[in-house]
């Protein structure tokens, strides 16, 4: 006889004066969601283990037939700084870039942007971040700074023709500062955005943002910068990326990025859980009737791959539970 | 008929008595303390009894103890019991492999239970199992959701929580489901039960409070796994849930910080990493 182990230590929460966030379920959804991979660069950047060349262009490759249209590929930041991306240009040139399919890769600098479309690179991102003690401790200058460093590399862009995404960190939330103002995040969001970028991500960097937190900052950046311009990227450290990411589907967003298999740990909380895995926003979204154009087992199966590889489980729920039914 | 034996550890009573007298002062309103379930069926509660007596029952705290049929119910009772809970499903195929019977016959067992617990002035609570997805059957339609609720609730039963059992559900499959169930039970009278199996606990939860539930069912570092499909999570952890509603500037009168600690002690004692991902971060942080 099956038992369900429903019973012990369960617990329930009455909620009382209950504040709704101001959004409804009913609330129309969008109909197509663009998926952005981030696990071969983000993913693969925060693990502890030196993945090696050609296992990070047979994942590239795995995932460019699962559907995904953005996979983001290397990052042509100095090796002395991250070693991780040290093969950045074998990397560039080994894959198999498939039809359709955008391979952005990390530009911090001109340099970076010259060797980057030197190896073929046809799209670029560029970081900033909300919080100023942030920008000093990981880029060592202060957030006007980081955002003036840019300009060289934005003209250079827009004369080659590479359009090039921003990436905004700790937009609800700083390891040292604490919480970040709405009205910070943008007016970086918005300088990136008229610097020319032409979509923003805004970066749940350690994972602390709520339902209610995120909808304030969206609230806010969406007065500066086009809805359709905008991304999230949630980190999962505190288990809030799908809600987050709901309400900001919700709020009309519909660029969504993750990480294959949840690769990409947190490096402010050491063994926590970093980024979302693809997998888990997939079903979501597959599962309100949204479109992202991903095939789910083709999904899992590269994220099945890269974890053998890693000799380390998949921080994928999804994953988890459909090998073991 | 087939049987299956899922391991699970047997917690000693004393360490179940101290988790609860410890969830007890963390401003937990309602703590679920074990079931009267024949231990020949659940060998974990075979100490429901001393469990029940052991506890220090906090005042405004509600102990509700699972009681399945007539027998189980009079043995809670005579434990001290002052609320119960009866478990139905929405699956035909779930109810008859888990509790041996169809709904009909489920339904009349807990008729039963259900009527005497009012001579004797005891809430009782109902729950729905499969309530976004059945193990067996697949997909379940929303409209079944709804009558078995619906015949709850008309029964007796003061509040009914719906589960996602194997928790396959989505924001999507909870929205259909809720919208048909509230057409027939007042949403005050809802509680959402949410498995984390999918990683979809949380966002289903805000998708059931946006439609206006206001009663969540959790398990303190999201104790008990899927027992349908080995290794994966289950319940989802109260403290992630917690995380998320006092985010969002709803009270619960909960002290997370109490929850994590309590989270920590039982998983300590047995020898296991939580569950609750707002637990290791916070274990983590630099």
């Amino acid at each position: 006889m099956t038992r369900i182990s429903q019973c012990h230590f369960n617990h329930f929460c009455v909620l009382s004066d209950f504040k709704s966030v101001g959004l409804r379920a009913a609330d129309a959804l969008p109909e197509k969601v663009k998926m952005v991979e981030v696990g071969p660069r983000d993913g693969l950047q925060n693990e502890k283990t030196v993945v090696p060349t050609e296992t990070k262009i047979k994942l590239i490759n795995m995932l460019s037939e699962s559907g995904l249209a953005v996979i983001e590929a290397t990052s042509f930041v100095s090796p002395k700084w991250v070693p991780q991306m040290a093969d950045q240009t074998e990397v560039m040139k080994g894959i198999s870039k498939k039809p359709g399919v955008s391979y952005p890769v990390l530009t911090p600098n001109l340099k970076g942007f010259q060797a980057a479309v030197g190896a073929g690179a046809s799209e670029v991102a560029i970081f900033g971040a909300a919080s100023e003690l942030f920008s000093k401790k990981n880029i060592n200058c202060s957030v006007e700074e980081s955002l003036q460093r840019f300009d060289d590399i934005m003209k250079a862009a827009k004369e080659a023709a590479v359009p090039v995404r921003g990436y905004v960190s700790c937009v609800v939330g700083c390891p040292y500062e604490g919480k970040v103002a709405p009205e910070k995040v943008a007016h970086v969001a918005k300088r990136l955005y008229s610097m020319g970028c032409y979509e923003i991500s805004l970066g749940d960097t350690i994972g602390v943002g709520t339902p209610g937190s995120m909808t304030e900052m969206l609230e806010a950046v969406s007065k500066e910068v086009p809805l359709s311009a905008l991304a999230v990227h949630c980190h999962d450290t505190y288990g809030q990326a799908l809600a987050n990411i709901l309400v900001a589907l919700q709020m009309g967003v519909s660029v969504v990025d993750s990480s294959v298999a949840g690769l990409g740990g947190c490096p402010y909380a050491q063994g926590a859980s970093g980024n979302v895995a693809t997998e888990d926003v997939v079903y979501m979204l597959h599962g309100l009737g949204i479109q992202t154009g991903v095939d789910l087992q083709k999904l899992m199966d590269a994220g099945a791959f890269i974890c053998r590889t890693l000799n380390r489980k998949t921080s994928s729920k999804v994953a988890q539970a459909t090998c073991k039914l | 008929m087939k049987s299956f034996i899922v391991p699970q550890e047997i917690v000693p009573t004393r360490v179940k008595i101290e988790l609860i007298d410890m969830l007890s002062a963390t401003g937990l309103s309602v703590i679920e303390a074990t079931s009267f379930v024949s231990s020949k069926w659940v060998p974990q509660m075979a100490d429901h009894t001393d469990v029940l007596q052991g506890i220090q029952r906090a005042p405004n705290v509600r102990y509700p103890v699972l009681t399945p049929n007539m027998q189980g119910f009079q043995d809670a009772i005579a434990a001290g019991a002052t609320e119960v809970a009866v478990f139905g499903s929405a699956s035909e195929t779930f109810s008859r492999r888990n509790i041996n019977c169809s709904i009909d016959e489920s339904m009349l067992r807990f008729e039963e239970v259900i009527n005497a617990a009012k001579e004797q002035q005891i809430p009782v609570r109902g729950y729905v199992s499969c309530a976004l997805g059945c193990p067996y059957e697949g997909c379940i339609e929303p409209p079944k959701v709804a009558e078995v609720a619906k015949r709850m609730y008309e029964m007796g039963c003061y509040e009914i929580s719906l589960g996602d059992t194997i928790g396959v559900g989505t924001p999507g499959s909870m929205f259909k489901m809720l919208q048909k169930v509230m057409k027939d039970v007042p949403v005050d009278a809802l509680a959402v039960h949410c498995h984390d199996t999918y990683g979809q606990a949380l966002p289903n939860i805000l998708t059931a409070l946006q439609m206006g539930v206001s009663v969540v069912d959790s398990a303190v570092a999201g104790l008990g796994g899927c027992p349908y499909a080995q290794g994966s999570t289950g319940n989802v952890s109260t403290e992630d849930v917690l995380y998320m509603l006092h985010g969002m500037g709803i009270q619960t009168g909960v002290n997370l910080n109490k929850v994590i600690e309590a989270g920590d002690c039982i998983c300590n004692a047995l020898g296991r990493q939580t569950n609750s991902r707002v637990a290791q971060a916070k274990g983590r942080t630099l």
